[in-house]
């Protein structure tokens, strides 16, 4: 996998810092030309930490001029996800109050779009973009795990044991998402279509990576990780069926029908079992929950607004 | 936390959801045809509007509150 293209002037002097021979990074200081430029830039900052590019140095990775620069841009990102969140109390018990949050969280369908009316062109540009995400499913979250007291981690490994596919290589859900990619004539490959993404999928990933790797932002990270299992069982269904519609491959639908399922197991197990066990032993970190939730919520409804603005003017 | 270590039942009861199942069982669900267990922690419909019977797969939260398990 190569460096993506650059968006802009910061992420095309990253790039060009990140594939330099001698390991000499020069300034770093410019500003990101816009969004784009500083969530590609910081994306590809993240992805050192996870499989890297073959024209990166593996040294880059812990480059202090490159640490600085993303540190830089996740300040800004953070501040911008927490000015879009409205602080929220939730009542006891605390499972069912999260639940309810999440619930309550009123936002456009994307599934329904394509359970209904998309048409094949339109799935299969989704898929692309979900790619991103769905090729690492679960690794953001697995930064989570050392950073968490017994009973969390308990809990959390429990979850993400499922999603690696209980100890079978053919079950583990990145891999599920290669083969449906694959069936569907898509690129299987990692980031294969990352240059296609707009920004909001860049936010939707950059926010797992932000969450999962600051310690600080671990309940964020769990908060983050029971919406998205809260809201995904139902979806889910639906995307099979519209999936089922088009006349998709088994495999793809296969995807989305093991999520119908083991997402109805994992929601509960990360609402009661994860967050209710983290913040049962550290009430102080509720309000975090909260906001890694909304976040999830959030940037799913901005990624699901554009495309269903993008496809309505088509 | 209990005296010996951590609470961590074999069978979970959600309020409103499902029933959660730890370990491996075999289920047989209402026409009598059997389920075996396929992941660490398996959901067991309670509302009885589950598509996928006899697993959860969370229909229980699109029902009026009073229809609820």
């Amino acid at each position: 996998m190569l460096l993506p293209k650059a968006r802009g002037e910061l992420s095309e002097a990253l790039y060009d810092a990140l594939r330099s021979e001698t390991g000499e990074v020069g300034s770093l200081h410019l500003q990101p030309t816009d969004g784009d430029d500083a969530q590609i830039a910081l994306w590809a900052m993240y992805e050192l930490h996870y499989a890297g590019f073959e024209d990166a140095g593996d040294e880059m990775e812990w480059h202090p001029d490159v640490l600085r620069l993303r540190r830089r841009l996740e300040r800004d990102f953070e501040a911008e996800l927490r000015a879009r969140h409205t602080a929220t109390t939730l009542d006891e018990p605390f499972a069912e109050s999260l639940f309810s949050f999440i619930a309550d969280h009123d936002g456009p369908s994307l599934a329904a779009y394509v359970q209904r009316k998309a048409d094949r062109e339109q799935v299969l540009e989704l898929l692309r973009h979900r790619s991103i995400y769905h090729l690492k499913e679960s690794d953001p979250i697995a930064w989570v795990v050392p950073r968490l007291p017994t009973a969390p981690k308990a809990a959390l490994m429990e979850l993400q044991f499922d999603e690696y596919g209980d100890g079978d290589p053919n079950r583990l859900h990145a891999h599920l998402f290669a083969l449906g990619l694959e069936a569907a004539g898509l690129r299987p490959d990692l980031y294969a279509y990352i240059d296609d993404v707009p920004v909001e999928i860049l936010e939707l990933n950059n926010a797992m990576s932000l969450f999962g790797l600051h310690r600080r932002l671990r309940a964020a990270a769990l908060g983050h990780l029971a919406a998205f299992e809260a809201t995904s069982s139902l979806p889910s269904r639906r995307m099979a069926q519209g999936l089922a519609r088009l006349e998709l491959p088994p495999e793809m639908i296969a995807y989305y029908e093991e999520h119908v399922e083991a997402d109805a197991v994992h929601e509960q197990l990360a609402v009661r079992t994860i967050c209710g066990s983290l913040v049962a032993e550290e009430p102080q970190l509720v309000d975090d929950v909260v906001f890694g939730a909304f976040t999830c919520l959030d940037l799913e409804d901005r990624y699901a607004q554009r495309m269903l603005d993008e496809w309505a003017a088509a | 936390m209990t005296e010996h270590g951590f609470e961590h039942p074999d069978v979970i009861v959600c309020p409103g959801g499902p029933l959660l199942l730890r370990g491996e069982h075999v289920v047989e669900d209402a026409d009598g045809n059997t389920h075996a267990t396929q992941r660490p922690v398996s959901a067991v419909c309670r509302c009885g509007k589950s598509a996928d019977q006899p697993w959860c797969d969370g229909t229980h939260k699109v029902l009026p509150a009073r229809d609820r398990p």
